[in-house]
């Protein structure tokens, strides 16, 4: 259990003592979107009725900065300690690949759900925010950062160097958190669209999230937790099966 | 008593490379062992397997009796290694690294042993030093503090003197020394081999991922049949009847290549019937540096 602590309790210094660049820096980002967007759109779009659109905005942008971080950290730690070389220091000692899976998964949600609260904070002061649903929001929170800190640990462990890990956030990522629906309803995109955006979980993450504020969204909540659970124990799965083999970890 | 170190049947191909061909190795407990070879012969690839650093192809490793893979948590608490790549967190200081790395291993109290690694290793003055910050000897010397935090009974050292001074390789090995007389395990790679020859009593030479060469370090260099015998003549000239034994001269100096003590007197008293002087002499026994050449040299 101490082995595991220690490792969870790294991974959160490793990220705590660059707080600069790990949180504050994606807060600013968020907040520059919020400005921006709801300056541009909040007159001309209302998707929820008695709903700004600065007010619907903001779960989505809170939601986009839990997962884009949590990806981060624990695919950026990964990568970094590969490259360095400092990884033996995690290998050489008799951790659990369980162990090793968990602590850089709850660290990796740590900073998500850190930098949403911040977004979130930061955010009130622009707009005010009913949470209607506070567990449902909390738990589109939590299974949406395991997803994407599950995520970070596949392409850690894959990627060789860091144009791999820049290849995955660019093309996957990325794309990924945009077309789910942070800025808008899917309800507003052709129908075509509205389909593909069917098959991205974190249109479902950043859905239910969304319904935890508002108790309004564009699908049931249930229907997106039954989406994005499944998507938490698979990968889980993978990772698991990955590190227990060593995969690109021990040679 | 349980080994050590425990290699059956070892095997370890990468892709294109076949890294070690069949290991069979049994180190016991409380021994001071050098694993010695060339670039590339397989000794970090040897101590990556023990370590679960790197898997074998085939074959078995145990450290004191427990398989590094089925057995994995106890083998790897067995052992400590020092990497032999200059590895280190550059979000920590010294003592921060060590606190960590003891929690790794399950030990949430150890600023004693710590404070005492510290000492021994010369590192007081960096305790609070971003790693970041330190000289490379200095990192290395972390590295060995990091291999043991949590004192392990097989200690493994993978060229722990490469770039360190020689202040720190003897106090380093005054430390590893005693760890060993405490009763730890002692297994070691350097290409220093004068420090080999006068720390380890046993030493396995690997060439190409084979071993060619296992034994007391006292009877490889007894079976090293040559002396060398290196003189200085005044005139400087060697009587012909002596030019057989001779590998060089240089500076001066003849050096001639003995098969035993008892040929010493052939040589003087033909330089007497010359009427050559000595004007120095001495005697030099093999040492482990030609016994590894020569091993080396035949295994072709
Ligand atoms: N990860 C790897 N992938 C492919 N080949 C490797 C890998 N690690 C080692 N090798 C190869 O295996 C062989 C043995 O390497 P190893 O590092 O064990 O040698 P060594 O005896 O420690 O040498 P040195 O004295 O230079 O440290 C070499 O040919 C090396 O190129
Ligand atoms: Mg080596």
């Amino acid at each position: 259990m101490t082995g595991f602590t220690t490792l969870f309790h790294k991974e959160l210094l490793r990220f705590w003592k660059v707080m600069l660049q790990t949180v504050a820096a994606p807060i600013l980002t968020a907040l520059l979107y919020l400005l921006i967007f709801s300056h541009v759109l909040e007159e001309h779009v209302q998707v929820y009725p008695g709903v700004s659109y600065t007010a619907f905005l903001m779960p989505g942008l809170i939601m986009m900065s839990v997962l884009q971080n949590a990806f981060a950290n624990s695919s950026s730690s990964l990568i970094q300690s590969k490259i360095t070389g400092n990884i033996v220091f995690v290998l050489l000692p008799p951790l659990s690949y369980v162990e090793f899976f968990l602590a850089y998964l709850l660290a990796a949600m740590v900073r998500g759900l850190v930098v949403g609260l911040g977004v979130g904070l930061v955010g009130l002061v622009f707009t005010d925010l009913t949470l209607v649903h506070p567990l449902w929001m909390l738990a589109f929170a939590l299974s949406a950062s395991a997803v994407f800190g599950t995520i970070g640990i596949l392409a850690g462990i894959w990627a060789e160097k860091f144009d791999h890990l820049a290849g995955i956030q660019n093309f996957l990522i990325v794309p990924l958190t945009f077309l789910s629906g942070v800025f808008y309803s899917i309800h507003s995109l052709p129908p075509f669209w509205q389909k593909v955006s069917h098959w991205n979980p974190v249109f479902y993450m950043i859905d239910g999230f969304r319904y935890g504020f508002f108790g309004q969204s564009d699908m049931p909540p249930g229907i997106g937790m039954a989406v994005v659970l499944p998507c938490v124990l698979v990968l889980t799965g993978i990772t698991l099966l990955l590190l227990e083999r060593g995969y690109k970890l021990r040679h | 008593m349980t080994a050590a170190i425990r290699a059956r049947a070892l095997e370890k191909r990468y892709k294109d490379v076949h890294a070690l061909r069949g290991i069979d190795l049994t180190v016991e407990q409380g021994e001071f062992f050098a694993l010695l070879g060339p670039n590339g012969a397989g000794k970090t690839t040897f101590i990556s397997i023990l370590a679960g650093l790197a898997r074998a192809t085939a074959g078995r490793a145990e450290v004191m009796g427990h398989d590094v893979l089925d057995d994995y948590r106890a083998a790897r608490r067995l052992l400590g290694v020092v990497p032999q790549e200059l590895v280190f967190d550059p979000f920590f200081t010294v003592r921060e690294t060590l606190r960590i790395q003891s929690g790794y291993y399950g030990l949430r109290h150890n600023d004693d042993w710590i404070d005492e690694l510290l000492v021994h290793l010369g590192l007081e003055d960096q305790a609070d030093t971003n790693m970041r910050r330190l000289s490379g000897g200095m990192k290395r010397r972390v590295l060995v503090a990091q291999a043991l935090v949590h004192r392990p009974p097989v200690i493994v050292l993978d060229e722990p003197t490469a770039g360190v001074d020689v202040e720190l390789r003897q106090s380093l090995w005054a430390f590893i020394r005693r760890l060993n007389r405490e009763g730890h395990t002692i297994l070691l790679t350097t290409h220093y081999l004068e420090e080999a020859e006068a720390l380890c009593e046993r030493v396995a030479m690997l060439k190409q991922g084979r071993i060619v060469a296992l034994d007391h370090t006292a009877r490889l260099l007894s079976c090293e049949a040559e002396r060398r015998l290196e003189l200085k003549l005044d005139p400087p000239y060697l009587p012909a009847q002596l030019r057989r034994w001779l590998i060089e001269c240089r500076d001066g100096r003849y050096c001639l290549r003995l098969t035993d003590y008892a040929e010493i007197e052939t040589v003087l008293a033909s330089l007497r019937a010359a009427g050559i002087r000595v004007q120095d002499m001495t005697i030099a026994k093999a040492d482990l540096e030609d016994v590894f050449l020569r091993v080396m040299a035949q295994q072709g």
